[in-house]
Order: structure tokens, then sequence, then C-alpha cells
């Protein structure tokens, strides 16, 4: 374990959710879940961040958003997709503005399922996106 | 003696102030009823930051982040070396114009708001900062720190409002709530993250070392205030700095974050209270 995967600081954007996974993910901050336990800190500042968390499906309005977002982050990075809207567009996938999910813009790593998310699945997807962390820190030393 | 006490500050603040700034994580997730990261958790950011791209914005930005390290490794330097009080907290007003450039440099409204907040907390906190200065060249007759450390009485025993006033402004200068306008080390601030939104990778890892050099030349002024030229007097010094220290992490859970109207009127008036008439009794007698 190098310090890579000890210390994943997270971004939290909130696509175009209903609100419900956005509060499992703060409920992961809380005195039940601790997530700072694991060295996470929830940032909200794209150039401090690890982990780009990203709730509700992509519209037309936020598309340009998610992508600058994500161009901001500094390498490695790794995007985790939280909630059945984010994986894929979930219950709005046919409305008229909604574009689908995450991967439609960005390259998603790692998709976590559920409607909302649960926190234990949230932390169960934030500990392998750490894990995928760890490979593209290797990788990007090579390359670097 | 002296070049040895200045090569310690040198070798050890970095690993007393991350450990510092892991008590402080701690303890402030023990006040809120968590766990908290473990106590090396600075340590493995520094070297994540470290290994991270830094998303250079421009060249006289990571100039000037340098300066900013440099300048508060001087100012500890100097003040353990047993330096001129006056010149010490010069050099940490020059460090802290380095780091308020930095953010200034970048051109984002986040960081240019952040820089705005830091030159109002520089305003708030630096007249306290030299009645220290001041405070002690009073007492003691001598602005060198060597001189000072080697006084009959604790300075405390002198300048109890000096103390309370610099105990005041060290909340600013740690950036703790309710004073923490300008960046703070808890998430989401209502301007991301003020100073550091720029920065990245090893510039901000270089920020964070900065601000443990920093901590720990802080802990030092605070002890100063403590030792005298019996040697016991260094065995009560540390349990006061720890003691401040915590003082801080509680005050940072218990307040929530003020206006700058309110920190620099307040500011001001515990340094015309406290300070000024700590100072004018200290003349009279």
């Amino acid at each position: 374990m190098s310090s890579t995967s000890k210390s994943p600081w997270l971004l939290h954007y909130d696509g175009s959710s209903c609100n419900g996974c956005d509060i499992e993910v703060l409920a992961c901050l809380t005195p039940v879940y601790d997530v700072e336990r694991f060295g996470v800190i929830n940032t909200g500042n794209p150039k401090h961040a690890d982990i780009f968390l990203i709730t509700g499906g992509i519209n037309a309005q936020n598309e340009k958003v998610v992508r600058q977002i994500y161009d901001q982050m500094p390498k490695p990075k790794v995007v985790v997709a939280v909630g059945i809207c984010a994986c894929n567009g979930g219950i709005f996938k046919e409305c008229y503005n909604i574009l689908g999910g995450v991967d439609k813009v960005i390259p998603v790593d790692i998709y976590v399922p559920g409607c909302a998310a649960r926190p234990e699945a949230i932390i169960d997807g934030v500990v392998q996106a750490v894990a995928l962390l760890e490979k593209k820190r290797s990788k990007y030393k090579k390359e670097a | 003696m002296r070049f040895f006490y200045m090569a310690l500050y040198l070798v050890l603040a970095p690993f007393l102030g991350g450990l510092l700034a892991g008590l402080d994580r701690k303890l402030s997730a023990r006040m809120q009823g968590r766990k908290g990261p473990p106590l090396f958790q600075p340590f493995y950011d520094l070297f994540k930051l470290f290994n991270k791209q830094a998303v250079v914005v421009n060249n006289v930005q990571d100039f000037l982040v340098v300066g900013f390290l440099i300048f508060i490794i001087f100012t500890g330097c100097l003040f353990f070396f047993g330096g001129d009080l006056l010149l010490v907290f010069f050099a940490l007003t020059l460090a802290g114009i380095f780091y308020m450039m930095s953010a200034c440099s970048a051109n984002s409204p986040y960081s240019s708001m952040g820089a705005q907040r830091e030159l109002m907390q520089m305003m708030a906190y630096e007249p306290m900062v030299l009645l220290v200065a001041i405070g002690f060249y009073v007492s003691t007759g001598s602005f060198s720190v060597s001189d000072i450390v080697r006084s009959e009485i604790s300075n405390i025993a002198y300048l109890p409002g000096i103390f309370f006033g610099f105990l005041y402004i060290l909340t600013i200068k740690l950036r703790k709530s309710p004073f923490d306008l300008s960046t703070s080390h808890h998430a989401h601030q209502e301007m991301v993250k003020g100073v550091t939104t720029e920065q990245s990778g090893g510039i901000l890892a270089l920020i964070e070392l900065s601000h443990w050099y920093e901590n720990v030349f802080l802990m030092g002024v605070v002890g100063l205030f403590i030792v005298n030229a019996d040697w016991r007097s260094y065995l009560v010094a540390l349990p006061v700095c720890f003691l401040t220290y915590f003082i801080e992490i509680l005050v940072d859970n218990v307040f929530a974050r003020v206006k700058w109207e309110v920190m620099l009127k307040s500011a001001w008036v515990v340094t015309l209270i406290a300070g000024v008439i700590n100072l004018l009794i200290l003349n009279l007698i």
C-alpha cells in the first residue's frame, strides 16, 4: 500500500440526480460510516481530487460541466458513477433531455448501481476505485 | 548550541508539524463522534500529493509558493537560532505576502477572493503580532529571543494580556474556525478552497509543508511566553503549547465561520484592550 491508496480525496458532483444518491454519499461522511477513517476527504475542488464521484445522469446542460471538471482533475484520477442514473440513465433514460449515463461523456471506471445506492455500496465502490488509482499511479509514474 | 537548535527545527519541524496536524484531525473527528483517520494521515496526504500531476497555472505561482516555504523556514530558523524577534515577525509577514500573492497570480475568482480574505486576515492579526514583539522588549529590554529565554521570571507574568491577544490571533494564523475565511482544512468552503483552489499536486504539498513549519514556529512563540532561565520551565512550556493547540481545535469545532467584519473588529478590539492596556501598565510600573 502506497500513500496514494491511503489518501483518496473525493470530488462529489451532482449531475441530474434526484438527491437520493447525494444524501447517501454525504451519509458516508457521518459518524455512522465515517469514510475519513480511510483518509477520504470530500474536497469539493477538482484540482485536489483523486476520485470523481458522480451521481445522476448526464443532461444537455451539465455535459460540458462534467467534461470540464474531469479535465481539471490532475492525473492519476478515477471516475465512480454512483446510482443507476449515473450508470446508464436509470428511470430518466427515456427523457428528452437526458443523454444517458456518465460514460456518454467521460470514461467511467467503477459503476455503483442502486436506487439510491447504499452507503455500504458507495464505500465498496470507493475502495475499488482506490485499488484502481494505485494501478493508474504506477502507470502514470512510468509515463512521466 | 544555537546552530544546533536551528538545525533541530529544520529537521524535526516537518515531523512535529505533521504529527500535530494528524492529532488535530484525530481529535476533531473524536469531537464530532467519529473515529477519524490514522495519526500519520497528513504524511500519507503529503506523499500522495508529491506523486500527483501538478497542474501548473503559471510559473509565477510556483515561484511564489517556493518563496513562501523558504521564508517560513527562514522565520522559524531565525526564531530557534535566538535571533531578533522583530526580524522574525517581519519575515513571517513576508512569507504571508508570498502566500497571498501565489493565490493572486492565478486567474480564478475563487483564489482571488481567497487572496483578498487572506489580506483581511493579515490586517486583523498583524497589529497583535507586533505588540507581542514590543511586549517582550518592554518586559525584558531586548528583542533577541536568546535574551528573552534567559529572563528571571516567565514573561507571561508581565504579559498576560498580550498572551491572551496572541492566542486570539493564533486562531487566525492556524486557519481555524471561526476565522478560517481565506481557506479551510474542512471540506466545502463557500468559495471552493479559497487561497489553495488553483494549487495542485506537489505545489499543494509544499504549501502543506510550509504550514507545518509555520505551526511549529507559532507553538514556539507560545512557548516563549513560558520559558525562563530555569530549565524546568521548558517542561512547563511543552504542555502549555499542547494545551493551546487543544483549545484551538476545540474552538475550531465549536464555532461557525464569521464574516470578515467580525473578525477584523474583534481582533482589533482584543488587541486594543488586552494588548495595549497590558503594555501601558507595563510602562507605568
